[in-house]
């Protein structure tokens, strides 16, 4: 009976070093790789931005000036999407938005789309999505041209009626055996212009 | 010793934990798409093999047999998360692209499978050996599966090499058929099922085509012997 309990005993202290043992080995390693990985992250989406909007064009820290909105009717989502502002000489040159599309053929696809101070299109990449390879895929740019078409349109350029895939009589092309994806893309980018259109005002404040 | 020659040679063939075993068929189905994924996640998983291989057997006497398997569990994980904090800080584009692959190492049932099967009751230098022979093996699996499928899938081989290792790398990409359409087949999950089917039947052939001269051997001696 004292046998048995001892043996329990024992085991929860060696179950309890390993224990410690173990954290302590992940929180050591934590520690020293934790400013490296936000770094990794800060720096892969200035990448990404910067692709969009090159540093010549603005003199802030796209980075520091961003907002967060969280429940905008215009992106109907229920992601909150961060505002990414580039500003030069204190006055608002271009937006990027990191929307997300909720509608993709394997769930969400998150965007970013550049807009210019005029509501005109600079582009639109997709960073992160789980769409089909070979299908669905085509949004990325190494894969295809297709998120090209959006640089320089606008509101007005196709006209809103028209901001649909050409399968449902709109003006951007759909992949071959995959509307799915170009049809989620295109709503997103277009809610994302109809969002900047209502709050420019509000987006090109500059406070201080 | 040539017992450790023999333990490598069980990993990497006759027990590789890929194509005999069937185990750990989670990531190597769903990472095999291309040679550098296969590479990188089997390296991974070697890695995690050989280090619990080596604790496991370290603490072999130390630990009671109630407790032998939650202790395995820790050992593994704590390994596992801080190569994958290693992963998120050295290779990042690789781990977007991993992803949860690395953290799933822990559900690999081929690394538990060797800390019980045979780390557990064996000293450290055969652990050792075993954890490196079964990591190759495995690695060896997804390297020859992800090379088949990213060849008849997007005519390349070596796409994203400089993702591993820098942007020297970048000219490493080959395009064996150039103007390719692509086999959505093979890239998508069917194409690594019956990859991995073919794979399977070409070992089994091969096993086949090497014990044959022994047996008719045997047999030779048999009728010998008869006669
Ligand atoms: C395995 C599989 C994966 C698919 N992946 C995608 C995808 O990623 N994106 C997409 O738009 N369509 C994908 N499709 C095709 C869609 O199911 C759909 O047929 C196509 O988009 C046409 O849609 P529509 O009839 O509404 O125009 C996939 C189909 C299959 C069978």
């Amino acid at each position: 009976m004292s046998d048995s309990r001892s043996v329990l005993i024992k085991s929860g202290w060696v179950l309890g070093l390993f224990s410690f043992i173990g954290i302590g080995l992940v929180s050591l390693t934590y520690s020293v790789t934790h400013e490296k990985i936000a770094e990794n992250e800060r720096l892969f989406i200035l990448k990404n931005l910067r692709e969009l909007v090159p540093g010549t064009l603005h003199d802030n820290d796209l980075l520091a000036d961003t907002l967060q909105i969280a429940q905008a009717k215009e992106f109907a989502g229920k992601h909150p999407v961060t505002i990414y502002r580039a500003l030069k000489n204190k006055k608002l040159v271009a937006i990027i938005a990191a929307p997300t599309a909720p509608d993709g053929y394997n769930g969400s696809i998150k965007l970013l789309v550049a807009i210019k101070e005029n509501g005109e299109l600079i582009g639109v990449r997709a960073v992160s999505h789980h769409e089909t390879p070979g299908l669905g895929d085509a949004i990325d740019t190494n894969k295809s041209d297709w998120i090209h078409a959006f640089n320089g349109r606008s509101l007005s350029n196709p006209p809103i009626r028209s901001w649909h895939v050409k399968k449902d009589g709109g003006d951007f092309d759909q992949f071959t055996g995959a509307t799915v994806t170009p049809r989620a893309v295109v709503k997103a980018v277009l809610k994302t212009l109809q969002y900047y259109q209502a709050n420019h005002s509000n987006l090109a404040k500059i406070d201080g | 010793m040539d017992s450790y020659s023999k333990i490598l040679k069980n990993g990497l063939w006759e027990n590789n934990q890929a194509f005999v075993a069937l185990l750990g068929l989670c990531p190597l189905l769903a990472v095999s798409n291309t040679v550098i994924n296969g590479l990188v996640l089997g390296l991974a998983t070697t890695l995690t093999l050989v280090l619990s291989n080596t604790v496991v057997s370290l603490i072999r006497h130390q630990v009671g047999s109630e407790i032998r398997l939650p202790v395995f569990v820790l050992i593994i994980a704590s390994i596992v998360t801080t190569i994958e904090l290693i992963m998120n800080s050295y290779f990042y584009e690789l781990y977007l692209i991993l992803g949860i692959f690395i953290p799933l190492i822990v559900t690999n049932c081929s690394i538990i499978g060797r800390a019980e099967a045979f780390a557990s009751k064996n000293p450290v230098g055969a652990s050792f050996i075993d954890g490196f022979g079964m990591g190759l093996g495995f690695t060896a699996a997804l390297v020859i599966l992800g090379a088949m499928r990213e060849v008849l899938g997007s005519g390349t081989l070596f796409a994203n090499a400089d993702l591993m290792f820098g942007d020297a790398a970048k000219d490493m990409v080959i395009y064996v058929i150039s103007d390719y359409e692509g086999f959505l087949l093979a890239i998508l999950p069917p194409g690594a099922f019956i990859g991995l089917g073919l794979l399977i039947a070409l070992k089994n052939v091969i096993d086949k085509r090497l014990s044959k001269p022994a047996s008719q051997s045997v047999s030779l001696s048999m009728d010998a012997k008869k006669a």
